[in-house]
């Protein structure tokens, strides 16, 4: 009886798959998961794809991103993932835990696609244990948004580069703000900006292949030390981001000078101050704590990944091959803002002619990507929580981030364990 | 003879009980104990992939949240909600009845759908509005605080303010629904009883005290109950109005909960503390219901 059953359904799936070819052309449909806006705009690229290549078929879906990192771990638990998506640099790790995502070694080996044609941090962000398993589709770093017009008069026509001067800068507009203003705007429940200021400082907060905390190393704690005193001094107001009713307001209005924010700021920034304020605000790179050539920021972005239980990942690789290539990279900013992954693409006027993105371009070159550990997101904000805990709740340093040391510790207890018994086999 | 008819009745009984009785084991001991399982294993992410990663750890979970100082932040927080907002919350939604319902006032209906009106509202939204009133430069409450010269109180942003923040947005969100029930409560009073009252002379407080709260108090007690349930399972407000922070100092055991499980997918350690508050909600159940016992004999 059983088999009677099998042998029909094997059959009507043979039909409806026939169906689908005959439907399809030569038959392949590959379904590609983009989240928010850029879902949206994709659909118009993959349509000269599908041009390019008679028979392959993009089925676009877009998510929101607020749903996307569980939608993507519930497809991957109901074996439902897709053929190609969008992935955001700090879910990699967690993926490939999984071991959800294809290996692209072997296909990059014979493609056109060039490590050496991509920022060098971003590519590394894409990297784990040795194995490349996304191509960076769109680039995201944390560089400085500030009024010009208040640091110039204030005496700093330019961003100063090293973390002493950028401070001495900072106490100027501070000075003439008043009691009522700031010169920087950090929020305590953002913790990208510490992470930037402690890449800068050398640190790369893991240590012992990502095994063990390592914030009350000398690195980091120069890092945290710097970061504390901003708010210590009264230059950075300890007020979360919601706490402010609209961030653009307040910018024009002068409540705070500076902030330390992404690319998809750059719009807003254009959009929402007032026209008599265009051509007072600038972007500079974030500043080192020995020159500027010391001061780095975060690797951040989105790749395009190919899921290891694809069944059609030749097409996959010639979607992300396409969506890589420069006039490609190009379109994709002009639809979305996105600053383009591909250095090529970064010669087009369109980037070099605004000053405002030249100094993402320039900070660009000096990213590091965070440690590649599933736990990072959950240890990061154990981090802005004991951080908070300094900077608002006036607890001493040394023991915080020593408890946070500690705490990390046993976060990465099951890591540990994991590692070791991957070793014992391999010694076996 | 008797012994089969018996036992036929047994079966139809059981036949008749049989669909409830099975959806209860479906849907909730057998998740519960799935759950309890889970509690005794340290699942996480790693164990999604292969589930023989996860290892049975016995009561080191528990040991993890009783041990976790977040864990009683966040009891304290809930404590404080249940406590404080509580008993806020009905006296409010009395208050309210009481006004509603007096025989001076005109336009009750008016006043009722009014009243009611947050209940109905998405949190969400009002999440928005209440963000601005309590904005420490422009917002109305400092405003007003002002006026009369109190200084500014950053609400949300100080730890020792954003959890009276939370109890108030809550109590006005709530009190309408409450205030229905205790309406209809009020309306069962017979005026006879107020007639008689007034005949022999009582105010207004005697009134009150002597005809309206004995009357009132299965009404009450039903209320107070569910308000009770209702606080322990605080969530939405502090998830949409401060993400639980500054200092965790909104953080409840339902969000704390949510934010192991879901978010970092610490699924052994959320089960754990899901056990934790079902034994705390037992006891509390337990003592109400002591209490209701004294109350009614």
């Amino acid at each position: 009886m059983r088999s009677v059953v099998g042998v029909a359904l094997a059959a009507a799936t043979v039909i409806g798959l026939e169906g689908c070819r005959a439907a399809a052309g030569d038959g392949v449909t590959l379904r590609f998961w983009a989240m928010g806006r850029e879902g949206e705009v994709v659909q118009e690229l993959v349509r000269d794809f599908e041009r390019e290549n008679p028979g392959v078929r993009v089925r676009v879906q877009q998510i929101p991103w607020s749903a996307a990192h569980e939608k993507l771990l519930t497809a991957y638990v109901g074996e439902a993932t897709p053929d190609i998506a969008q992935m955001g640099n700090t879910w990699m790790a967690e993926f490939a835990a999984l071991r959800a995502l294809e290996p692209l070694g072997p296909l990059l080996a014979r493609s056109a696609v060039d490590d050496t044609s991509y920022f060098a941090g971003i590519w590394e962000s894409n990297v784990i244990d040795g194995q490349p398993l996304g191509v960076p589709w769109y680039v995201d770093t944390r560089i400085i948004f500030y009024r010009s017009d208040l640091f110039a008069r204030a005496g700093y026509p330019r961003m100063p580069g090293r973390w002493d001067e950028w401070r001495t800068a900072l106490m100027a507009v501070k000075r003439r703000a008043g009691p009522a203003g700031y010169a920087l705007f950090l929020p305590p429940n953002e913790y990208e900006p510490l992470l930037a200021l402690g890449v800068s400082a050398g640190s790369r907060f893991l240590a012992e292949d990502g095994t063990r905390g390592a914030f009350s190393e000398p690195a980091f704690r120069r890092a945290f030390d710097f970061y504390a005193s901003l708010y210590r001094d009264g230059l950075a107001p300890p007020m979360r981001n919601n706490e402010i009713a609209n961030l653009y307001q307040e910018f024009a209005r002068g409540y705070f000078a500076a902030y330390i924010t992404g690319p998809w700021n750059l719009g807003e920034f254009a959009s929402r101050l007032p026209d008599s304020l265009q051509h007072a605000w600038a972007t500079a790179p974030m500043p080192g704590p020995d020159g500027p050539a010391t001061g780095a920021s975060l690797a951040g972005g989105a790749s395009l990944v190919v899921f290891r239980g694809s069944r059609h990942k030749e097409e996959a690789w010639r979607l992300v091959e396409f969506l890589s290539r420069p006039d490609q990279q190009l379109r994709f900013y002009r639809l979305t803002g996105d600053l383009p992954a591909r250095r090529e693409a970064w010669s087009d006027s369109a980037l070099t002619g605004d000053p405002r993105i030249r100094a993402f371009g320039d900070q660009l070159t000096r990213t590091v990507s965070m440690p590649k550990v599933p736990e990072w997101e959950l240890i990061a904000n154990r981090l802005r929580d004991y951080a908070e805990r300094v900077v608002r709740g006036g607890e001493p340093a040394d023991t915080t981030l020593a408890e946070l040391d500690r705490d990390v510790s046993r976060l990465l207890e099951k890591r540990r364990w994991l590692l070791a018994r991957a070793h014992a086999g391999a010694a076996r | 003879m008797i012994g089969v008819g018996v036992r036929g009745q047994a079966v139809a009984g059981w036949m008749f009980i049989a669909p409830a009785v099975s959806l209860i084991l479906l849907f909730f001991f057998v998740p519960v104990t799935a759950g309890l399982v889970l509690s005794l294993t340290d699942f996480v992410i790693y164990a999604i992939a292969s589930p023989a990663t996860a290892r049975f750890v016995g009561l080191a979970n528990f040991a993890a949240v009783l041990a976790d100082p977040v864990f009683w932040t966040a009891l304290r927080n809930t404590l404080f909600f249940v406590l404080v907002g509580g008993p806020l919350t009905v006296a409010v939604s009395l208050a309210a009845a009481l006004l509603v319902n007096s025989r001076l006032a005109r336009a009750q209906g008016f006043f009722r759908s009014l009243y009611f009106a947050p209940v109905v509202t998405t949190l969400v939204a009002m999440a928005v509005v209440w963000r601005y009133l309590y904005h420490p430069h422009y917002g109305l409450i400092n405003h007003v605080l002002g006026l009369v010269g109190l200084g500014p109180v950053d609400w949300l942003g100080d730890p020792r303010w954003s959890m009276p923040a939370i109890v108030l947005l809550s109590v006005w969100k709530k009190f309408g629904y409450n205030m229905l029930i205790l309406l209809a409560g009020l309306r069962t009073i017979p005026d006879e009883l107020y007639e008689a009252a007034s005949l022999d002379g009582a105010g207004w407080w005697a009134k009150f005290r002597h005809v309206t709260l004995p009357n009132l108090a299965p009404t009450f007690l039903f209320v107070a109950v569910m308000t009770m349930i209702e606080q322990f399972q605080l969530f939405a407000e502090p998830y949409v109005m401060t993400q639980g922070g500054p200092l965790k100092s909104t953080t409840s055991i339902v969000l704390l909960m949510y934010e192991e499980g879901f978010r970092w997918w610490r699924m052994g350690y959320a089960a754990a503390i899901a056990f934790v508050l079902f034994a705390i909600m037992l006891v509390a159940t337990m003592i109400q219901l002591r209490l209701q016992k004294e109350q009614t004999t």
